[in-house]
């Protein structure tokens, strides 16, 4: 039975049975009032009110409790609502800039001491990622990883945002009013910067001078090249490691600190990318004292006691040269010497050392070898090292004596870097006049009466000459953040010129770019390079410090005793600690000894044996009446006899990040000897490696000999197979799996052993592309860093699988754990290997990793309830968890600021999301830029070109050791690369558990001389 | 159908009448708790709260309150769940396969045993959740309908069939559980004084009225959930040994797994239940229904499961050597002579050695030595999964990731924790639950043929059984035994 039909009142009243018939309902109907018709269609009847109320403003219950919900419901959303961030929208879209369109603008990295030709990109008006410069001669599209995490700079809270008079906050026109008035009446005024190689900088300076007669200009660098100035007239020589086919160092970290690294390193990589059919590579002798980067790379590594490199030196020149006896003596040395000569021209000795004598020998050796005009090159010198330790030895002596009247501190913090800051600290305050332009208020800022901090380099304009003709440009990349004035408009403005700095700089420029100025120049600030007629004047030659023969007769009788020290640089910061509050920077690894967070006591190892001292005991150093504590950090390859503590770190006014991280070493430049004491503390520090040796595993990475190479490039590496019914069959032929069918794209990357040197520029350029946290010093010591991208730094060892059977198993595998005395290193780029039969994929319980139609192992953040079993099943460990909520929780503020603030957020990538916690991450490929490049193309009715997407990886890489592409695209880079090296130096990580990666390394040659390494595995 | 040998050794000494068995069992529900059971209680409830704070660190903070590392993923969580898992297989055991094997024996042990289980299996179920990263989002493991299409569970995942095991092996065991208790809540019900617990006890034995109807579905019920819990006993800890078994993992990629994890869950499940049972029978006063037989007989398992487990561990370090791969034989030297060496030392010696005393009547036959050795068997068990998840993990097969791993003190309260809410739901069972199952104990009381349920005319008997309440006199000692008679 269906429903009782139920009629409307509508119809009931409308249809009646029969027109003279009707029916009414009742008596209302019949009358039909005006009360009755308002309420004769409606449903049901008008709500009677129960409780009338003669008080209108009562009210009713009905209401109150209506009312009540409503405002329960009202306060509970309010409760639960995000705060609201609004986007504004432009009233008038600038030109060139969309929203979510990122736009690069080339500009200038240099800090004093590298130079970068660098692409900033911007989103949405803010630079976000430093990308190297393809049109650069000189860096040729490479960055250091300093320059890549400099972006971070630019948004630093701790930056001084204002300027101040006393430390109190003030405005430029009151500062000039007071500092115009002193600076007639102050005398003796010095300008103290580190090395400026801006000709429109200079020539600021020079008016600067020009309006007030006593002004010198003095710059000192941190890490000086005085000594080799010296020895070559004042010329900083160009070097072209591209034309050496040997290589001698003696204690250059060419590679990692030493001049101009990324320019270095592209050469140098470029005389060690093999194939066969070029199966020749360059040899690579390195003498030095601590491991450095260019030691760790070197075909054969001599460890010398810095008191002994003069000695190398004298005999070095004494084999080359023919000349007299040496006190130095060893068959490595006398291996190079043998191999200079066999190379006249094609070779290059270079030398970190700062003693004007090695350096005259080391000139004299090049000379004499006819490689000056090939790989030496005094004709276009190279600007970036211009400080004078003399002069400015002199200028601090002066500023103590009182003999000053004003000081300008042009980015120069003397007071932590100098060997005499602290006599500087007492003496600074003093002074009738000083001016800081340093960006914060650090060491000396805040000792400076007046402080007029300089827009950071992204928001200023600005001109560069890093090498004589070599011109190249910044450009503001973004509205200046903070109260702040260009540092040369400063110095202008107080000459009397009240132009701006972009037409000083403009104007300068027109004597250079020929033709149509207006023309050259918009290509110029386009390209941000240029070649060009010097603008500055040719550095005049000096007097040569001093003869060969006056050289030799000083080193015969350098002679060390007791514990020699050796203060260095670090690859990621720098020795003047113009990076210390990056913390990117203070998070990358050590290449080689992979310590973050603070400076160490190097020691070799036989030291610590014999002093009984454990990795991390703090050990008290004395020198010259001077004292800091440090932990030990046991480092192979440092020379017997001698200790090394790296700079930069120990800053007291760096900001947040930077403070208190290490210990200053300034003070011990110069010190030559120390004596160590235990302290009985103990302070780990956070390496994010702690077992050093490859264990023989030679399916997670592989070398061989170039020998072996010449003989047979098809059997340098070594090919698992695994024993199947029909014979040894290569892994990957024996498979349960159904393969994923890739129809479209399959990218793919592969990494050359032999041209990755291990500088760690990709980790940063990583970092910043995918917005990976910083974690702070205990959470590296709690081996917890986030990073997706590092690079496993093995060191040899003096065990071997073959000891098995004379030694014992165990013997051996507990003797394989500990590095040689004086190791070869490897260095290996590990990330995602984005594996075809992806162990993590299977295990996740929830779909969170899976893999693309593109052979991108994917992980999609959103879906992942943290599980831990994907990096649990991940062979290669590159999966990354995020144990705590890294952008809000109060732990990480100091460390990881960046993500806590607005004005730090504004570096984020706005395409890759900033990861919660408790979900796993890892890298991704940037499939961010793939999905760029895809859409560019798309738009364009194209497929994406070889070479339009890459990573941020490969864009940084300085040495090019990283190849990404389609590899189903045959005519790619990468499909070339691997047909090319299939069945020769191509491998896959952990071939024979056969999850198939999509990464591919090319086995590291080494070209040491088989004399010296007998072991070598013959082919 | 019970067969009556003439020689049989009894299983319930002390001359037990069946209304000994029901105010001996029923006293603990009835009386007022004990000083010592209150010192217990509140001891595993200062443990359970030092539980909860762990879980509010954990929850509120993340996951990095515990010792884990971007190389070892899992270690004391999963170490704890498996753990814990196996603790609870003693009771499936006992319940179901020993039912089937008419090993009636078990009656005296069974329901403890079960009680065991479920909150072991509470207590592992604790750690799949909590190790999660984001564990509001837990339900995603499930099978569940929802909007996004394909985005579904990834049943190639072992992590989704424990997900499936541990559910399935709870809410049987729960039943079961809860079958075997109804007969016995309804006992308690037709003696209970107070309105609370006539209540209480009445919504728990769900009307039960003891007639033969019911005793027959109740034995039939039981059978069948004994028949669905064997396999059970077999499949959970496979499941769960293949969360490693299946991985790429050296060390834990070992097809000996699921019968070496089953031994093992076994193994250490008894040492458990002797544990418990040690410790009850003399807190409760029930030497009489939990004999030395009893201790002796469990002791037979732990020998028998330990002895499997032994010659697992030997067999996994042959085919390490045997298939002369060089990450699965460092992954064995490692963990027998690498830095983790005394976890493996501690694990062998506990687990391989000492139930091998057991051999000795002596030692199977003496409480205080059995106890030890349950100790040291539960602390092995524990070692075990610690060695093999955390020795695997921390050098696996880039030596570049090799690390230590050492807990927090947040691991650690979160272990002592879920002890902590183990023993209080124990203790709340021992209290307010029937410990033994009275009903099926009242079977056995009849061991001989002409031996059965006597009254002996006296309480005390020289068995140095004095229980705290009066055996009620006058009950004829040839008393008729009525199945559907709950006195």
């Amino acid at each position: 039975m269906g429903r009782a039909p139920w009629p409307c009142q509508r119809e009931s009243t409308q249809v009646p049975k029969s027109p003279t018939m009707k029916y009414w309902k009742g008596i209302e109907e019949l009358e039909n009032s005006p009360e009755f018709l308002q309420t004769a269609f409606s449903e049901f009847a008008p709500m009677k009110d129960l409780h009338p109320s003669s008080d209108p403003t009562a009210a009713p219950r009905r209401d109150f409790l209506k009312l009540m919900g409503f405002g329960v419901a009202a306060a509970a959303l309010a409760s639960c609502e995000a705060p609201v961030r609004k986007a504004i929208p432009y009233l008038n879209k600038p030109e060139e800039v969309d929203p979510s369109i990122a736009n690069f603008y080339a500009s200038t990295y240099f800090n004093g001491a590298d130079y970068n030709a660098v692409l900033v990109k911007n989103r949405d008006g803010r630079p976000i990622k430093l990308e190297g410069n393809p049109e650069s001669p000189i860096t040729r599209g490479g960055l250091s990883a300093r320059a890549q995490a400099a972006v971070l700079n630019l948004y630093d809270g701790g930056r001084l945002q204002h300027f101040a008079i006393k430390g109190q906050k003030s405005t430029p026109e009151a500062l000039d009013r007071e500092v115009m008035s002193k600076l007639g009446s102050a005398g003796r005024i010095a300008i103290v910067s580190p090395t400026i190689i801006s000709p429109s900088t200079k020539r600021a300076i020079a008016e600067f001078a020009n309006r007030y007669p006593g002004t010198s200009h003095v710059m000192y660098d941190a890490q000086s090249a005085s000594g080799l100035l010296q020895a070559n007239s004042g010329v900083l020589p160009s070097y072209n490691f591209e034309r050496a086919n040997v290589i001698v160092s003696l204690g250059a970290d060419f590679l990692g600190t030493w001049i101009s690294p990324v320019e270095f390193a592209r050469q140098y990589a470029t005389t060690r990318k093999v194939s066969s059919e070029k199966r020749t590579m360059s040899r690579h002798y390195q003498f030095e004292t601590a491991m450095s980067l260019t030691g760790s790379n070197a075909d054969v590594r001599v460890p010398v006691k810095p008191s002994e490199l003069g000695a190398v030196a004298a005999a070095l020149y004494n084999g080359i040269a023919g000349g007299g006896s040496s006190s130095y003596s060893n068959p490595k040395l006398t291996k190079a010497i043998s191999d200079l000569q066999a190379n006249r021209g094609a070779s290059l000795v270079v030398s970190g050392s700062n003693d004007p004598a090695v350096q005259t020998l080391v000139a004299a050796i090049n000379q004499t070898l006819g490689n000056v005009g090939t790989t030496v090159d005094l004709a276009a010198p190279s600007m970036v090292r211009q400080g004078d330790d003399a002069r400015m030895n002199a200028l601090v002596e002066d500023i103590i004596g009182g003999r000053i009247g004003g000081v300008i501190f042009y980015h120069a913090n003397p007071v932590f870097s100098h060997p005499m800051g602290e006599k500087l600290k007492a003496a600074i305050p003093k002074l009738g006049l000083s001016i800081s332009f340093n960006d914060r208020l650090d060491e000396t800022g805040s000792l400076c009466q007046y402080a007029a901090p300089d827009h950071h380099w992204l928001e200023s304009w600005n001109d560069f000459e890093p090498k004589r003709g070599f011109l190249s440009l910044a450009q503001p990349a973004i509205t200046p953040l903070f109260s702040t004035r260009q540092a040369q408009e400063t110095l202008l403005r107080w000459a009397g010129n009240n132009t701006t700095y972009y037409n000083y700089v403009r104007n300068g420029w027109r004597n250079v770019l020929g033709g149509n100025f207006n023309a050259a120049w918009d290509k110029a600030v386009h390209d941000g390079v240029a070649m060009g007629t010097a603008l500055a004047a040719a550095p005049a030659p000096s007097a040569a410090a001093m003869s060969a023969a006056e050289a030799l007769g000083q080193l015969g009788s350098a002679k060390g005793s007791g514990i020699e020290l050796t203060v260095y640089e670090k690859v990621g910061l720098g020795a003047a600690g113009f990076e210390s509050n990056n913390p990117f920077l203070q998070e990358l690894p050590d290449p080689v000894s992979k310590a973050t967070w603070g400076n160490y006591l190097a020691v070799p190892r036989k030291m610590a044996v014999e002093q009984k001292w454990e990795q991390g005991d703090v050990i008290k150093v004395t020198g010259n009446g001077k004292t800091i504590e440090l932990p030990v950090l046991i480092q192979p390859g440092q020379a017997n006899g001698t200790v090394s503590i790296a700079l930069g770190y120990g800053r007291e006014m760096a900001g947040k990040v930077g403070d208190k991280v290490g210990a200053n070493a300034a003070p011990f430049m110069g010190i030559a000897t120390v004596t160590l004491d235990k302290t009985g503390a103990n302070s780990p520090i956070a390496q994010t490696q702690t077992h050093h040796t490859i264990m023989d595993r030679s399916q997670v990475v592989q070398e061989n000999s170039l020998a072996n190479y010449i003989k047979d490039p098809k059997k340098v590496t070594e090919y698992e197979t695994i024993v199947t019914p029909d014979g040894a069959e290569k892994p990957s032929k024996v498979s349960l799996w159904q393969d994923y069918q890739y129809n479209n794209h399959h990218w793919g990357m592969a990494i050359d052993l032999n041209s990755c040197i291990g500088c760690g520029s990709c980790v940063i350029g990583c970092q910043t592309e995918n917005n990976v946290a910083v974690v702070g010093k205990q959470e590296v010591i709690n081996r917890r860093e986030m990073h997706w991208m590092r690079i496993d730094r093995y060191y040899s060892s003096d065990a071997h699988r073959t000891d098995f059977d004379e030694k014992g198993k165990l013997a051996t595998y507990a003797a394989m754990e500990d590095p040689s005395e004086n190791p070869q290193v490897i260095f290996q780029p590990m990330m995602c290997q984005h594996c075809n039969h992806a162990p993590c994929e299977t295990v996740c319980p929830v779909l969170a990793t899976t893999h693309s139609s593109e052979g991108l192992n994917q992980m999609t953040y959103n879906r992942c309830v943290g599980t831990r079993y994907c990096a649990n099943n991940c062979p290669y460990k590159v999966r990354r968890f995020n144990w705590f909520s890294y952008y809000s929780n109060e732990k990480f503020e100091n460390v990881n600021g960046h993500m806590f603030t607005d004005l730090g957020r504004m570096v984020l990538n706005p395409d890759v999301t900033v990861r919660a916690r408790g979900v796993m991450e890892k890298c991704s490929m940037c499939v961010q830029r793939i999905q760029l490049g895809k859409l560019e193309a798309k738009k364009q009715k194209r497929r994406p070109m070889d070479g339009e997407v890459v990573t941020a990886c490969a864009q940084s890489c300085p040495t090019e050791a990283i190849v990404f592409g389609d590899m189903r695209d045959p005519e790619s880079r990468i499909s070339k690369l691997l047909k090319r090296e299939d069945g020769e130096r191509a491998f896959h990580a952990l071939d024979t558990i056969n999850v198939q990666p999509n990464i591919t390394y090319l086995t590291k040659i080494r070209n040491a001389a088989s004399e010296f390494f007998p072991e070598e595995k013959e082919a | 159908m019970q067969h009556i040998s003439a020689v049989r050794e009894p299983l319930v000494t002390g001359g037990k009448t069946y209304h000994d068995v029901t105010a001996d069992i029923c006293y603990q529900v009835e009386a007022k708790p004990n000083i010592r059971w209150m010192m217990a209680f509140g001891v595993a409830l200062f443990f359970l709260g030092v539980f909860f704070y762990s879980v509010y660190r954990t929850l509120w903070y993340g996951i990095g309150e515990w010792g884990l590392n971007k190389t070892v993923g899992w270690a004391w969580d999963i170490t704890n769940f498996v753990w814990w898992v196996g603790i609870g297989h003693a009771g499936t055991l006992i319940s179901a396969v020993l039912l089937l094997f008419r090993q009636k024996w078990r009656s005296s042990i069974n329901r403890a045993a079960e009680a065991m289980t479920i909150f072991a299996v509470i207590c592992a179920a604790m750690f799949p959740v909590l190790h999660m990263g984001r564990p509001w989002m837990a339900f995603w493991v499930l099978p569940l309908q929802n909007t996004y299409g394909s985005l579904w569970a990834n049943f190639n995942s072992p992590l989704l069939w424990d997900v499936f095991a541990i559910s399935t092996y709870f809410s049987v065991s729960l039943v079961f559980w809860y079958i075997g208790l109804v007969p016995d809540f309804a006992t308690i019900r037709d003696r209970a004084k107070g309105p609370i617990a006539k209540v209480a006890y009445s919504m728990l034995s769900l009307g039960w009225k003891g007639s033969a109807k019911a005793w027959s579905r109740y034995e039939t019920v039981s059978l069948i959930l004994a028949g669905v819990s064997t396999p059970l006993v077999l499949s959970v800890h496979t499941i769960v040994s293949m969360d490693f078994a299946t991985s790429v993992v050296p060390g834990w990629h070992t097809t000996i797994f699921p019968p070496y994890f089953v031994a093992g869950a076994i193994f250490s499940g008894f040492a458990m239940v002797l544990t418990l049972m040690l410790i009850t029978r003399v807190v409760f006063r029930l030497e009489d229904y939990i004999t030395l037989e009893h201790i002796a007989l469990m002791n037979k398992i732990m020998m028998i499961t330990g002895s499997i487990v032994g010659v697992a561990y030997i067999t996994e370090f042959f085919i390490a050597w045997y298939s002369q791969v060089e990450f699965e034989q460092y992954a064995f030297i490692n963990r027998a002579t690498g830095p983790y060496w005394w976890a493996y030392a501690s694990m062998m010696t506990c687990n391989v050695i000492t139930p091998q005393l057991v051999w000795f009547r002596r030692v199977r036959y003496s409480i205080p030595l059995t106890f030890i050795l349950s100790i040291i068997v539960n602390i092995g068990m524990w070692f075990e999964r610690f060695v093999i998840i955390v020795t695997s993990l921390h050098r696996e097969y880039i030596p570049s990731g090799w690390v230590m791993f050492s807990p927090s003190i947040i691991d650690i309260g979160i272990y002592v924790g879920t002890l902590g809410l183990f023993f209080t739901l124990f203790l709340l069972f021992a209290k307010f639950f029937p410990v033994i199952n009275m009903a099926e104990v009242k079977t056995i009381l009849k061991y001989t043929v002409d031996n059965g349920p006597t009254y002996t005319g006296g309480h005390g008997h020289g068995h140095g059984h004095a229980p705290a309440h009066p055996v009620t006199p006058g009950v004829p000692a040839s008393a008729p035994v009525t199945y559907n008679q709950h006195d």
